[in-house]
């Protein structure tokens, strides 16, 4: 009988390597992930508020604020000159900025000489001053009834004021966007009119002043009705000032706060678990449904999500037939040469260069050369006022197009490569000509292949935030970047989640606050790159699945 | 009918093919047998200009169609395709479905009336004897099919135009036995209507299905008489140790 020798054969140390490279790329990336997802979620989760009564000498030094009711964000060592653990101390969330200036706050434990779990804390979501930790005192009804705190049907009549006042809310929104909006854009138009009929005028001579009389009567018939939806709007301000909350802070500080500032409240104390999954759903829903406040640091994102999402497709929509066109043309007709050659390590060192070129480039071209040009020449009687000669999500969409162009055409290429030299022989042995035979034969075949580089070119694209800077992303946009009508809102100015993280971790006034915003956006930014990439990978699946490749 | 006349072909500096004189009958099956390089599927390929897309050939002679020369220049080389079918060694259907794949050729000639192209799907599928297998499934995948099934799809490709001539290039050199079988049958019954040339490896497939044989060896027409005369009493010593298997 033969016996093998167990000797390990050459060449079994690079597995090892090449495993262990797997390995650490591998646990690096779920690392990082797990970390995003866990942080980014937590934000939502709701905490339990805590009461802490200080001890007797830090009585004197604090006065009321001796007792502070917040939420523990993290313990910490303080680190002491020599690297000596200091005595800890907690972080602690104590919100009501209104109150105390700083929303967050150093507590050494030391200094603590209780901790209580009061059931009836409430925490509130307002709309200015951020959230509020609060002891409801009184609830007064817009018809004047007033309801103690602790009255059985409290609860109850405080959410559907809340409710009342977010409708109203909602109604404001809409006479003021909708209606004002609409009446304050046909005025914009109108006063653009009049100054075209102005720079014709001077043109050609002629006298302008009928046409101009009459888009001033036109003005001054939409200022009055836009004097009249002020005045609905200013009515519901109005109403909206009527239900009261009043409240006590944990030091005994009495406050009162109209019902109609509240966004959400709740009683984390009392939740059980199912309640506290349904608060997370809510405020999970709330981040991803509802505009920024008080400069990005409290609301939700929806407008950065939507303005990716609308970047991403426009990119795409730009990208696609400019890198297959010229990938064909390389790959298909161009004499394969030395020139060709050269084009093609062009292209391929293109990907490399940094992305912040590319948004200069934007700038300098499409900005300030097409922009520029096109306003001079479509509207030049708008100057100072420029239409596309300024960054907007079209410009944006065009630079990272530019960027991920050499993606798209790299693996375009290989897909347009790998295509069977049978099957375009059997396509012109029917009588295609070439170029039927690109578009009607190798083209469905090299489908998957090329929506593999669009997959590539959208995950590059959506996550890029320098170029953007320079071509049109905003801080806050003041409107979504779609429109009904010409241009569809493609000048708009936009908001984007990458921009968005960088502008809460860098640029916030409260970086404290700010923190479990960054990792919750770039949560979602990554979830949304995944689902494009997911619905791109859905339909490359759905071309594989219908001209399954078979025996290829 | 289609004359070889004299013809001789490059691809660069390499001949491939030298001074073949052949007339090709109509109606009949043709086979060209020869060791494997000899240049068999080079002088098919001629035969509907497919070698036109290799760069740096050039040939010398002529071939006609019907007395036209397929290299005059008022020949276009689609329309002259469409007179002349290919059947290729490996099968290569599109990624397209069985019914688009049978109608790719009218569709590229701009043909849209759907009730023509449905009666030529019928006919050319049950030309290609494959019409019972896949007449519940025109509108899926052609991917789906067997390998068989495929290369009588492709034949059904090939004719679906009514082409005068039917080139096939080992067409059942990546089949099974039982496939085989089927695609010869199904010769002897294209033979009706079309003009068949076929390049085989395989002596027996040579011997059983076709009426005249030529045999190609370095570039040369050896010997091109009727299949019976070549496999029994061949006239030159190469093509006997050839037949006999001294050597291939
Ligand atoms: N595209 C090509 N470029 C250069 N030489 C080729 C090409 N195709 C075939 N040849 C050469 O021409 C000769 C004939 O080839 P081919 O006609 O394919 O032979 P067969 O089909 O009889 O096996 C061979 O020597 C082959 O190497
Ligand atoms: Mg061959």
């Amino acid at each position: 009988m033969l016996k093998f020798r167990s000797k390990s054969p050459k060449g079994e140390m690079n597995i090892w390597l090449t495993s262990m490279g797997l390995t650490v790329g591998l646990v690096m990336i779920i690392g990082l992930f797990s970390l995003i997802v866990v942080r980014g979620l937590h934000v939502f989760w709701p905490k339990n508020i805590a009461t802490y009564h200080l001890k007797e000498d830090a009585k004197s030094k604090m006065g009321p604020n001796a007792v502070l009711s917040a939420i523990e964000v993290k313990k910490v060592q303080k680190k002491l000159a020599g690297a000596e653990e200091g005595p800890a101390e907690f972080q602690i969330f104590i919100g009501n900025k209104d109150v105390y200036g700083l929303p967050f706050k150093f507590l050494p434990e030391a200094e603590i000489a209780r901790i209580e779990y009061e059931k009836d804390v409430m925490i509130v979501e307002r709309l200015e001053y951020g959230d509020a930790i609060l002891k409801p005192v009184e609830l007064m009804l817009e018809d004047g009834t007033r309801i103690k705190a602790g009255s059985k049907n409290f609860i109850e009549k405080l959410h559907e004021a809340v409710e009342i006042g977010t409708d109203r809310r909602l109604d404001i929104l809409k006479i003021e966007k909708g209606k004002i909006g609409v009446v304050s854009d046909k005025i914009a138009n109108l006063k653009d009119d009049i100054a075209r009929y102005h720079y014709h005028a001077k043109k050609k001579g002629t006298d302008p002043s009928e046409k101009v009389a009459k888009a001033h009567e036109k003005i001054e018939k939409l200022e009055s009705e836009f004097a009249t939806f002020s005045g609905e709007a200013r009515d519901l301000h109005e109403l909206q000032e009527k239900a009261i909350l009043s409240y006590r802070l944990a030091s005994g500080q009495e406050k009162s706060m109209p019902v109609a500032e509240i966004v959400e409240f709740a009683l984390p104390n009392q939740l059980n678990f199912s309640g506290k999954v349904k608060s997370f759903a809510h405020s999970f829903w709330g981040f991803l449904s509802q505009n920024p406040r008080e400069a990005n640091t409290e609301g939700g994102i929806f407008p950065a999500i939507f303005g990716t999402f609308m970047m991403t497709v426009l990119m795409s929509i730009a990208v696609m037939p400019f890198g297959v066109i010229g990938a064909i043309y390389l790959r298909e007709y161009a004499k394969q040469g030395p020139l060709v050659r050269i084009v093609r390590i062009c292209v391929n060192n293109l990907a490399g260069v940094p992305s912040i070129v590319f948004g200069v480039f934007g700038l300098g071209f499409f900005i300030y050369v097409v922009g520029h040009g096109i306003d001079d020449f479509f509207y030049p009687w708008r100057e100072g006022r420029p239409t596309w000669g300024t960054g907007g999500i079209l410009w944006a969409s065009l630079t990272l197009a530019l960027m991920t162009l050499p993606v798209v055409i790299v693996a375009t290429e290989e897909a347009l490569a790998a295509v069977p030299r049978g099957v375009r022989e059997a396509a012109l042995a029917c009588g295609a000509s070439k170029w039927q035979m690109i578009q009607r034969v190798v083209l469905p075949t090299a489908a998957p292949g090329i929506l593999t580089g669009l997959i590539l070119a959208m995950a590059r694209g959506a996550g890029e935030v320098a170029p953007l800077m320079l071509v049109g992303v905003v801080k806050v946009a003041p409107s979504l970047p779609v429109a009904g009508s010409w241009p569809f809102g493609m000048d708009q100015k936009f908001m984007h989640l990458g921009f968005h993280i960088y502008d809460l971790g860098f640029q916030s006034p409260d970086a404290e606050a700010a923190k479990p915003m960054v990792f919750a956006t770039t949560f979602f930014l990554i979830l949304l790159v995944v689902l494009l990439n997911l619905g791109a990978i859905r339909i490359r699946n759905i071309l594989r699945k219908k001209y399954a490749a078979g025996t290829f | 009918m289609i004359h070889v006349d004299d013809f001789s072909f490059w691809y660069g500096e390499k001949q491939a093919l030298h001074h073949i004189e052949m007339m090709i009958p109509e109606q009949k099956i043709t086979a060209l047998i020869g060791p494997s390089g000899c240049g068999k599927s080079t002088l098919l390929r001629n035969m509907n200009r497919m070698n036109d897309l290799i760069d740096g050939v050039k040939h010398e002679g002529d071939i006609t169609l019907d007395g036209t020369s397929l290299y005059d220049p008022s020949v276009e080389v689609i329309s002259l395709r469409k007179r002349v079918g290919m059947v290729f060694q490996k099968y290569n259907p599109f990624a397209k479905t069985i019914y688009e794949n049978v109608v790719f050729a009218l569709r590229v000639a701009g043909n849209r009336n759907r009730k023509e192209l449905d009666e030529v799907v019928e006919r050319a599928l049950r030309g290609a004897a494959l019409w019972e297998e896949v007449k519940d499934r025109l509108h899926d995948s052609a991917f789906g099919l067997s390998g068989g099934q495929m290369q009588r799809l492709c034949i059904a490709r090939a004719i679906a135009n009514r082409p005068q001539i039917l080139l096939m290039d080992e067409p059942c050199a990546a089949l099974d036995p039982i496939a085989t079988l089927r695609i010869e049958e199904l010769m002897q019954d294209l033979k009706k209507e079309y003009t068949i040339v076929i390049v085989t490896h395989n002596l027996q497939q040579g011997a059983r299905c076709s009426d005249k044989t030529a045999f190609l060896f370095e570039g040369k027409i050896i010997e091109f008489d009727d299949t019976d005369k070549i496999y029994n009493n061949p006239s030159e010593q190469k093509t006997m140790d050839y037949i006999t298997g001294r050597f291939s």
